[in-house]
Order: C-alpha cells, then structure tokens, then sequence
C-alpha cells in the first residue's frame, strides 16, 4: 500500500477554510498535495449529494470545512452541515464505507498550521484505510456524465 | 383507427403494479378501445415466442414492472426493448429498484444462505440453494441466474417513461395513458406525475410553522400512541419524505395518516433520493451539539439507509453495499449511465 496516495475532495467554506488554505499558500507552509478544494460559499451549502458524488467518482475521502461553530457567515450553516455529517455517516457505514473517509473540520481563516495538520493527518488515515476502488469495482471512475452524454451500452455481464 | 399494440410485463415485484392497471377499472375498458395488449404473462395467455414472432418495434408501448435480478429478467425486457417503440418503467420497482432493490445492502451469499441453506423456516432439511447449472433438458428450461445485485429498469435497457409509485395510484396511471396516447407525448426519460414536491398537495401543509420546523425528537409510526390528524406529520416528528417526494399521488398515505415513504422518487434534477432525504431531515434537527446530534439520531433514525432508500437503494449513487474485496461478492456492474441525469 505504500505507494497509495489517496485523492481527497475538499469542500471549503469562503469565509473559513479557504481562507485557510490560501493563507497556508502565501505562507508556503507544506502540506499533503492529496488534497483538490472545490471552494463554497458555506459549508452548509453542501449536499450530501456532493460527498456520495465525489465518492462514486473516485475520490477516498472527502473533507468539509467550516467556520467553528458561532463563526459561520450565515449564522448556522456549519450546524447544518454537522448535522448532515454526522447522519451522513451512518449511511456511509451502512453501505460499507468507512466513515473516517469522511471527515469535518472547523478551520478558522487564520489556522493554516491546522488545515496542515489535518490534510496530512487525513493522508495518513486514507493512507491506512487503502483506495476506495479497491473495495469497491463499481466505482470504477468514472464514465462521463456529461450531460447530454448518450445513454452506454446495455451489455453488462455479471457473475450469477 | 388502428388500435395500437401494448405489452405488459413483471419482474422483481409482488404484483401490485398489476393490480394497479386492474384499478383503472372501467377506464381500462375505455383505454382498450385505442390499445390492443399483445402480452400480459399475468392475466393473458401470450408466451415468449408469440412475442419473439414480433417485428421488432411493432409494439407501440410496453409497461415493466418490477427490478431486474434474474438473468430471465433480463432477457426478457432486452427483447421487450427490441420490440417496442416505448418502454413505460411502471412502478417504484422498475423506476429505482423499489423494496426489492433493498437487497443490495445485503451480500448476495447471505441472501442465498438465510433462504436456502440456514434459515430458520429450513428445519432440517437438506441446503438447496438454486443452481443455475442444473437443468431440465427433457423439459427444455433450466434456473435462471439470480444476479450480484438488483438494477433498476434503466440501469438494464433503455427506458423511455416512468410511471412512479409503490403501486401507482389509478389516477397517474390514468393519467400517464392519456400522456403517451396523445398527440404530443411527454420528452424522452419524463417522470409521468407531477413536477412539484408532495407537500403542494397535502391537505396538512398548511400547518406546517412559518418560522420552519426544528425537530428534538423523531418518533417512529409504530412507535407512536396518537397521531394528531391536523397537524403535519413532519412537525410531529414522524419522518415524512413529502418536502424531497416528487408529487402526483394526492398525498394518499398521509390522507390515512402515515408519512411519506418517498415511493414517487425524486423531483427532477435530483441524482439520489436517500441524499435529498437525509438531507432535509437533518437539517430540522433541533440541536447544536453533537452528541445531542448523536443522540437524536440513535433513538429516532435506527436505520438511515433503509429509511432514505426505501425505494433507490439500485439508483443511488453508491449503488449498493461495499462488500469486501477478496470474495466473490464485489459486483462487476457499474450503473448504467441514467438518462434522467442528462436533464
């Protein structure tokens, strides 16, 4: 497994997390290169839709960052999304995923030395963990789905 | 005018949706005057080859029922495509998986073991499991495969209408006819009910609060002693999918009081249901703390998957449960691409 690296989906909150991130750029603090940020403006705006989606498309883990609980620009949309996480992650054991592959983090716009801290400590739990296809060959990322994409062949041939 | 050819079918499902066309009662008897049903295993006496002997595309519409998980499922609706212009996906079943599709959080070994091998309705008799291997030449069939995981209709052939609801009720059956025989049918992969969620045509929406609904405890229905019949069923913290539910059925289960089940599925524009529900109910928990979270969901939502994916476990997006990698029971499908999505 050592030559694993994980691909996690970051979900980051515009007022928090991000800020974050792009105070640990100017910094050139290092962190783990696994990570890919997909900037919202509120972790509340999240879907769980979003993180099954990510999921099924190839990702590891996903991680979700919000304003600390109190901070949130719009007042209670990291309660929600803790909320979700936290029900989310029921249904991720129900299907068989591990529920460390998903992972909610407060980071506050000043706190580049945590979101260090926490992409590679998540790294190394991913890493721990082993890929998500491996379990999972029907995850197989990732057919287009554009839209418009036509509709793939019927021929699915399966062990009976 | 010539009476257009229409076919019926079953697959994995407990017959409801039969019952459903029978409940158009006397509409069936009008509805017959423009069509002339060319295959209908379960009240007709058509076989296989009556429809093989078909051109292909010579049935006008053909309405399936059911999820697929034998390979007799399979071929059937493949030659069912071949011959008909429309397939209709008829019921929760076929249009997500419905109830059957709930399989696919289970391990196709385990289900085979419970029924057939240990058991408790077994007894003592000798473990039978079906093998597709045997056959009975001298009679010419043999067992048909039971597959790694329940698909959905579009995830096997190509589906171009759904009729939703565990069964559909008479009026959007009644309905969706009227769609497809007119002039102008409905867009390719259109959901033939509603467009609205089933909270527009609930008789309790009203008392739904302004200020939103925050919910400190979930009760289960059978759990609960009384329910009050004028207040919304979600501000009394039974979990009612109507606010993520595509409408259409006339909000008859809450009519008898019970919560929605989300059997019409999604509204358009939704890739998973079980995540649009999950959604929603967690958003109006009344709580800030996460073991206050935690706790709620212990005693209120025993069950999520089963809960949100009561009907789209096979549409979800995650399909069905991972299971480890080293047996035999990994799936080898993927999801066929879902023409909704395309929308």
């Amino acid at each position: 497994m050592s030559d694993f690296e994980p691909k996690i989906i970051g979900l980051f909150c515009n007022w928090c997390t991000y800020l974050a991130a792009d105070l640990a750029g100017v910094s050139r603090t290092p962190y783990a290169a696994n990570l890919r940020i997909v900037r919202v403006m509120c972790s509340g705006r999240i879907h769980p839709e979003h993180v099954l989606w990510a999921f099924r498309n190839g990702a590891d883990g996903v991680l979700i960052g919000g304003c600390h609980p109190g901070d949130c620009h719009y007042i209670e949309g990291n309660f929600k999304t803790l909320r979700r996480c936290l029900l989310l992650k029921r249904l991720l054991e129900q299907f068989g995923v591990d529920k460390r592959r998903l992972r909610l983090e407060w980071i506050s716009a000043s706190e580049a030395d945590k979101l260090r801290r926490v992409v590679d400590d998540f790294t190394e739990t991913l890493r721990a963990i082993g890929p998500f296809a491996r379990e999972t060959p029907i995850f197989r990322p990732a057919r287009t789905e554009a839209p418009g994409a036509v509709a793939a062949s019927t021929d699915t041939k399966e062990e009976g | 005018m010539e009476k257009k050819k229409v076919g019926f079918y079953w697959c994995a499902s407990c017959g409801g949706c039969e019952e459903a066309v029978v409940d158009l009662a006397e509409d069936l008897l009008t509805a017959l005057e423009q069509i002339d049903i060319v295959f209908w295993p379960v009240a007709m006496d058509f076989k296989r080859e009556d429809v093989e002997r078909l051109d292909d595309g010579e049935i006008f519409a053909t309405f399936i029922n059911g999820a697929v998980r034998l390979s007799e499922q399979e071929e059937i609706v493949k030659l069912l495509r071949r011959k008909s212009r429309v397939i209709v996906a008829f019921g929760a079943c076929s249009h997500m998986g419905g109830i059957p599709g709930l399989a696919n959080g289970v391990a196709r070994e385990a289900i085979l073991d419970y029924y057939y091998r240990n058991g408790p309705a077994l007894e003592s008799r000798e473990p039978m499991p079906p093998d597709p291997e045997r056959t009975w030449k001298e009679h010419g069939f043999h067992l048909p495969r039971f597959y790694e995981n329940v698909r959905a209709l579009d995830q096997v052939v190509e589906v171009d209408y759904y009729i939703p609801g565990c069964a559909p009720p008479p009026n959007v059956v009644k309905g969706a006819l009227a769609q497809l025989l007119s002039d102008q049918p409905p867009p390719s992969g259109t959901v033939l009910a509603a467009t609205h969620a089933l909270c527009h045509e609930c008789e309790l929406n009203d008392t739904k609060p302004e200020e939103g609904i925050r919910i400190q405890a979930f009760r289960r229905p059978h759990l609960v002693d009384k329910i009050d019949p004028h207040t919304c069923l979600l501000v009394q913290g039974l979990i009612c999918l109507g606010p993520v539910t595509r409408g259409g059925c006339g909000a008859l289960c809450i009519k008898g009081r019970m919560p929605c089940t989300g059997c019409f599925g999604p509204l358009d524009g939704v890739r998973d249901f079980g995540a649009a529900a999950l959604s929603f109910v967690a958003s109006i928990i009344d709580a800030d703390d996460p073991h206050d979270i935690e706790r709620i969901l212990d005693e209120g939502i025993p069950d999520p998957l089963g809960t949100f994916y009561m009907y789209s476990l096979p549409k979800s997006l995650l399909f069905q449960k991972v299971l480890p990698s080293n047996g035999r029971r990994t799936a080898r499908t993927e999801p066929r691409r879902e023409k909704a999505e395309s929308r």
